[in-house]
């Protein structure tokens, strides 16, 4: 019972910090066509900023300021690098972001070393939240279902409920009319390409001290975000949503299943020693997300709430 | 209305102007290929040049796809490493001598691994290829993602953290080769990549070639001449697909060794850098980029640590400012030195030069002071006996006014350009 417990908690909160990422990564990319291949790269940006901003003051500090940092790295690219670049296409631009991402974690190792950095929990927030069935759950996880949350009904109202979101939406759509209502289109742009980078600095500043802060962290995130945005339909906030927590959900509640393939294909005949029936639930967990890409790819190519087919 | 039908005869290049373009390089490059034994070159010369072998293949598959196909794959070294892998399975069974496999040559096993990276290419095109662009990057990443951490799963297939290795000196001898010195796998690499290298220029002649850059540039007219282009872009994935797994039965012979490393995303990056710095509108372009980036990646990283930050900025430049690549700035230059405003044009293309020689001055030594300060153990970046330390002025004047000074000849230079066309 536990088990499942944890495993809901962690996963929806692993799903949320997915969201984090991956709505930046669809808003960028439904606006604008452009496949941001460094997005990954910005979270850990903002990990990294969040850790030196956190050594010279704290980490409440850190947390406000190192997405704005991030966000203002993204306007930056967008509009002296990406911009440079659109007229060459998509393919292009998402060239050049490939090219970025590699840039900025060549850049961390020389600033911040090869290895990781000690990037801590503020000692505010490291207790145990609750116990339950005699395990205890650390207040920081809460902490981040908690900003993730906040994020959530950030994102929504600002879409939704103001008119800075309602020409947003208007120009994913209808870029030129917005354009020819007076809206300056390129701005608009710049600022959503500086908030989506800054929601996936904020992803790095919450996730960062939890996992590991080191120069590999893009990799390990950028393909599992991508497999985000494809599963969840192109495009789409909704099914980005859903598909983040799906994920989160199934590694996490994978990693806590022991069973292997002999015992689950029993009536196969498969024998536990055998190289298949040895593979146990748990050992797929990091595989589950491309698991899931491809079998989406080929039984329902448009993605959860997809409106077209990819 | 019949003045405007044209005489279509003097469209075509001449057949002077066809063997300087397509027979002349080829005959040019044979003849390096046929030379390069005669220098009696050293054990790291070979290795560097068979690596180059082995890239100039990989780059040119991986460019029918990119340059010719318009699909961006961000895991092309999934064919390449499962036809090598399929390779050493095969080179260990020729050791065995099981059945038929104790008859079969080490010299021709790149022809197992165009079959094995065809095979697995036309099994995942067939539900990848469905959409190009940026789409299928996103798919062909996922699908890359997967195979690399699932290969760690199957240990009797991929051999875990040590890989599958194997002894190319078995089985029979063809052309007298035994296969074990470093001259023979010579001759092994020359005949392989002259033959890739002309099936694959021959590819790009074929009606399938033909429709697979028409589909790169408008599906939608391919669709209504009644070809599908999920259909060419299948056929064409599988092709490249074949050729890289192609370059991993070479590599297999060469090293005698595969891990799924070398499924991973880190090769597949390093190939698309290859073929696009090299430049992927030429097909000589991943020639070129295969040969200088194997190069640098040997040579350079003997001189500095930072050779991944140059190698990056480098693609990013050439994205940037030049997205036809480096053969798109050979045959600029050459253009413009036999064109007719040849003073204008050489003038200009000397303040770019200086130019750019000077913002490279500049972030060599931004960089290079960077490094040693980050590793934190005291050392100095010390070129020509400066003494180039953090807190050293000197330093940073050399930085800030080579790289202002560069750049704005840089601008100088475009604004004379800009002027001249208008």
């Amino acid at each position: 019972m536990e088990t499942i417990v944890f495993a809901l908690l962690n996963g929806v909160i692993y799903g949320l910090l997915l969201f984090m990422l991956s709505s930046g990564l669809t808003l960028i990319f439904s606006m604008m066509g452009v496949l941001n291949f460094a997005h990954a790269s910005f979270y850990m940006l903002g990990a990294y900023f969040a850790f030196t901003i956190m050594g010279a003051t704290s980490f409440w500090i850190a947390l406000f300021i190192a997405p704005v940092l991030v966000g203002l790295v993204g306007a930056v690219v967008e509009r002296y690098g990406l911009r440079r670049v659109h007229a060459n296409g998509h393919v292009a631009e998402l060239l050049f972001t490939f090219g970025l991402a590699y840039l900025i974690e060549e850049i961390v190792k020389i600033i911040y070393g090869k290895t990781a950095v000690d990037y801590k929990i503020p000692d505010l927030l490291n207790f145990h939240a609750f116990t339950i069935y005699g395990a205890s759950f650390p207040a920081y996880r809460m902490f981040m279902l908690f900003i993730a949350i906040s994020m959530l009904i950030g994102l929504w109202f600002l879409l939704k409920k103001t008119r800075a979101g309602l020409i947003i939406q208007a120009a994913l759509t209808h870029p030129h009319m917005v354009g020819h209502l007076g809206h300056n289109v390129p701005l608009i742009f710049m600022t959503v390409f500086g908030i989506g980078c800054a929601l996936a600095g904020l992803a790095g500043v919450i996730a960062g001290n939890i996992f590991v802060t080191d120069p590999a962290m893009a990799v390990q995130m950028g393909p599992i975000v991508f497999v985000v945005v494809v599963v969840g339909g192109i495009g789409s906030l909704e099914g980005a949503f859903l598909a983040s927590i799906l994920i989160g959900l199934l590694q996490n509640f994978a990693v806590g299943i022991n069973a292997n393939f002999a015992e689950i294909f029993w009536f196969l005949g498969l024998s536990p020693t055998s190289e298949i029936g040895d593979i146990t639930i748990s050992s797929l967990a990091p595989v589950m997300p491309f698991l899931l890409l491809v079998l989406m790819l080929i039984f329902r190519p448009r993605g959860l709430m997809g409106e077209q087919e990819l | 209305m019949s003045e405007t039908t044209q005489s279509m005869q003097n469209v075509g290049p001449t057949s002077g102007a066809k063997f300087r373009q397509r027979t002349l390089p080829i005959l040019i490059f044979i003849a390096i290929i046929l030379a390069i034994p005669m220098t009696d070159p050293s054990r790291t010369i070979y290795t560097l040049v068979h690596q180059m072998a082995i890239n100039i293949v990989f780059a040119l598959a991986y460019n029918m796809l990119l340059g010719k196909g318009g699909m961006l794959s961000f895991g092309h070294a999934v064919y390449f490493g499962l036809g090598g892998y399929y390779c050493l399975h095969v080179m260990n069974w020729i050791a065995d001598g099981t059945g038929i496999w104790a008859n079969f040559p080490v010299f021709f096993l790149p022809i197992l691994g165009f079959l094995a990276g065809g095979l697995s290419a036309a099994v995942i095109g067939s539900f990848s290829t469905r959409r190009a662009g940026t789409t299928f990057a996103m798919i062909s990443l996922g699908v890359a993602e997967l195979i690399a951490s699932g290969a760690f799963m199957f240990d009797s297939l991929f051999g875990g953290e040590q890989g599958i290795s194997a002894d190319r000196m078995n089985g029979p001898q063809v052309f007298g080769l035994s296969m074990g010195p470093m001259s023979d796998i010579y001759w092994f690499m020359a005949f392989w990549t002259i033959i890739s290298i002309i099936a694959m220029y021959a590819f790009t002649r074929t009606p399938l070639g033909r429709l697979s850059e028409a589909t790169r540039d408008n599906p939608q007219r391919v669709q209504f001449i009644g070809y599908n282009p999920t259909r060419v872009r299948w056929l064409v994935f599988t092709a490249s697909g074949a050729f890289a797994g192609l370059a991993g039965g070479m590599s297999a012979v060469n090293y005698e060794i595969f891990t799924p490393e070398a499924l991973s995303l880190i090769p597949s990056g390093f190939v698309l850098i290859m073929a696009y710095v090299g430049g992927i509108t030429y097909f000589v372009g991943p020639i070129m980029g295969a040969i200088l980036l194997t190069y640098m990646s040997s040579m350079m990283s003997d001189f500095t640590e930072a050779w991944l930050l140059y190698l990056g900025l480098m693609f990013v430049i050439i994205v940037m400012y030049a997205p036809r690549g480096i053969a798109g700035i050979v045959f600029g230059v050459w253009d413009g030195l036999t064109g007719p405003d040849r003073g204008t044009y050489i003038g200009r293309l000397l303040v770019q030069i200086a130019g750019m020689a000077l913002m490279l001055v500049g972030l060599i030594v931004l960089v290079e002071m960077s490094i040693r300060w980050s590793n934190g153990y005291g050392e100095v970046f010390e070129p020509f006996g400066l003494h180039l330390g953090t807190t050293n002025v000197l330093t940073w004047i050399l930085i800030i006014v080579p790289i202002g000074a560069g750049a704005a000849l840089l601008r100088r230079a475009n604004r004379e350009k800009e002027e001249a066309v208008a």
